[in-house]
C-alpha cells in the first residue's frame, strides 16, 4: 500500500503536467472535444485521466471533494501525498471527483459570486466512455455545434442559466479528458 | 538542459496560473485575480504574458514573440531568448509556424488556425478604469453589467471630435456579457477578436489579471448605430511591400519631413517582398 501511495505521480513533473495542462486547456477552450492525458497512475477507482487532471491543479491551496466511492483509503493518501490537498465537503471545494451518480446534486456546489464568478467549483467527472456524440452543444470554443456524450443534459441547462456564474466540467474516461464550461448551450 | 525549471516558474505558481487560466476560458472577457510573481524583468515589459506563457508551454512548442508587430525589437528579442534559455523551446519569426505567439499590441495579419495560442501582454485590463479608479467599484460594475459610463466616454469622444478618437485599446463586449479591454492593440485588429480559431490568453502581471478568449467567441466593439465601429488605419500602402490590406508604421525618414508607411507585421512584410511583392520605397 505504501509503495502504491507513493508511486503514480508524474515521470516529470514538469515536463508531465505541462502536456496534461495543454489537454486539459484545449479542451476546456473547445467544449466537446475530445483529447489524450496521460503521466499519473492513481489508484483504483480514479481512471489515469482524472488522476492526471488532480496532479496537473491541485495542490495544498485548492480543497479537493471526493464523491462516492473515490473517497476511499487509497486515494486519500495518494492525493495527500502528490499534492497536500485538503480534502473536504462539496459545499467548500474547488475541485470534486467521481462518478455523475456520486457528484449530484449540483446545487451543492459553490458557483461564485457575481463579483468573483470564478470562485466556482470545478467537476471532474468520471465517465465509462467519452465519445463526439449525444448532445449538441454550442457556445464559445465551438464553431457551429459540436457533441459529446452527456450523463443527462437538464442540469447541464440549469447550470447554463446561471451565467456569469455557474460549475464547471471536466470529464474524465481511461486517459481521454473533455470538458463542459458553464458557457456552453446543451440541446 | 540548465539549472532552470522548465519555463523558469515553479510548478506551483504554474498550477496557480493554469487554474486562472481555466476560469478565464470558461467565463469569456472576465478579469480572473492571480497572484502575480515578481519576473526577471521590469513591470510594463510583459511581465503578465510572460508569466501566462511560462504556463502553457511544453517542450515541443515553437515560440514567436512580436512587439508592435516587430520579431526584432528588444521587448520582442528579450523574450524570445528568455524562453530559449529557460524553456529550451524551438523560436521562430514565422507566423504560421509558432503554435505559441507572445505579443504586445498587435495581432498578426496572417489569420491564425486552430493549434495556435496568442499571448497578449496587457498594461492595464481594466476597460473602465480611466472611468473610475476604484476597482471595488469596477468589480461592481461588470457584476451589474453596468457599462452606461463606457458609452458615455465614447459619446464624449463623439461630441468633441466629431468620431469616436479612440483608436487603441478600443472596448469590446464579449459574448454579450462582459466589456473587455483587448490591451492595446489598434482597432484595426479589432474585427480579429472575435470567431478567431486560436485560443486567445491576456496577462496583466502588474495588475494581476488573467482573462481569455475561447476560439469562436463573439467579440463586438462598441458602437453606435449612427456612429458604428470602423477599423482604421494609414490610408496608404505599404512602401515596401506594397500591401493595401495591413496596418501601417509611419516613419519619419529624413529632417524635411519625408516620411514612408511600412507594415506594422514584420514577419508579414518581409514574407511578402519574399514573395517578389514591391512598394515604392522599396530600395
Amino acid at each position: 500500500m505504501q509503495a502504491d501511495t507513493l508511486s503514480g505521480g508524474f515521470a516529470d513533473p514538469s515536463i508531465g503536467s505541462s502536456h496534461a495542462f495543454r489537454a486539459v486547456m484545449e479542451a476546456m477552450a473547445r467544449p466537446g472535444t475530445v483529447h489524450g492525458i496521460s503521466g499519473a497512475v492513481p489508484p483504483a477507482p480514479l481512471s489515469p485521466a482524472a488522476g492526471t487532471v488532480l496532479l496537473t491543479l491541485c495542490d495544498t491551496e485548492t480543497p479537493v471533494y471526493l464523491a462516492g466511492a473515490a473517497d476511499c483509503e487509497a486515494v486519500r493518501v495518494w492525493l495527500a501525498f502528490h499534492t497536500g490537498a485538503p480534502l473536504v465537503g462539496p459545499a467548500e471545494c474547488m475541485f470534486a471527483v467521481g462518478t455523475w451518480d456520486a457528484v449530484v446534486p449540483l446545487s451543492s456546489y459553490p458557483v461564485g459570486t457575481s463579483q468573483y464568478p470564478d470562485r466556482s467549483a470545478t467537476l471532474i467527472v468520471e465517465r465509462p466512455d467519452l465519445c463526439a456524440t449525444g448532445a449538441a452543444l454550442t457556445g464559445p470554443g465551438i464553431k457551429d455545434q459540436a457533441a459529446l456524450s452527456l450523463p443527462e443534459v437538464a442540469a447541464f441547462h440549469s447550470n447554463r442559466a446561471l451565467f456569469p456564474l455557474g460549475l464547471d466540467f471536466l470529464f474524465t474516461s481511461g486517459d481521454c479528458v473533455a470538458a463542459l464550461p458553464r458557457t456552453t448551450k446543451v440541446s | 538542459m540548465n539549472a532552470y525549471n522548465f519555463a523558469y516558474l515553479d510548478e506551483q505558481t504554474k498550477r496557480m496560473i493554469r487554474r486562472a487560466l481555466l476560469k478565464g476560458l470558461a467565463i469569456p472577457g472576465y478579469q480572473v485575480p492571480f497572484a502575480s510573481r515578481e519576473m526577471p524583468m521590469p513591470y510594463g515589459w510583459g511581465t503578465g504574458g510572460v508569466q501566462v506563457s511560462a504556463a502553457v508551454l511544453t517542450p515541443e512548442d515553437t515560440f514567436k514573440v512580436i512587439d508592435q508587430g516587430a520579431d526584432d525589437t528588444t521587448n520582442a528579442v528579450s523574450i524570445r531568448t528568455f524562453f530559449q534559455r529557460t524553456a529550451g523551446v524551438a523560436t521562430t519569426t514565422v507566423t504560421h509556424d509558432a503554435t505559441v505567439i507572445q505579443t504586445r499590441h498587435r495581432i498578426p495579419e496572417e489569420a491564425l488556425g486552430e493549434g495556435q495560442i496568442l499571448v497578449y501582454q496587457v498594461p492595464i485590463p481594466e476597460p473602465l478604469r480611466f472611468l473610475e479608479p476604484r476597482e471595488s467599484e469596477t468589480r461592481k460594475m461588470h457584476s451589474l453589467e453596468e457599462y452606461g459610463l463606457m458609452h458615455v466616454k465614447l459619446y464624449e469622444d463623439i461630441s468633441r471630435h466629431g468620431h469616436i478618437a479612440t483608436s487603441y485599446a478600443y472596448p469590446v463586449k464579449v459574448e454579450g456579457r462582459y466589456v473587455m479591454d483587448p490591451s492595446p492593440i489598434p482597432k484595426f485588429d479589432n474585427p480579429k477578436l472575435g470567431d478567431m480559431a486560436a485560443i486567445q490568453l491576456f496577462g496583466a502581471g502588474r495588475e494581476q489579471r488573467i482573462y481569455a478568449l475561447p476560439p469562436y467567441t463573439q467579440v463586438v466593439s462598441l458602437d453606435f448605430e449612427d456612429h458604428p465601429f470602423e477599423a482604421t488605419k494609414a490610408d496608404h500602402p505599404c512602401g515596401m511591400c506594397g500591401a493595401q490590406d495591413s496596418y501601417l508604421d509611419e516613419l519619419i525618414i529624413d529632417d524635411a519631413g519625408g516620411r514612408m508607411f511600412v507594415c506594422s507585421d514584420t514577419d508579414y512584410c518581409e514574407a511578402r517582398q519574399a514573395a517578389g511583392h514591391k512598394g515604392k520605397d522599396a530600395a
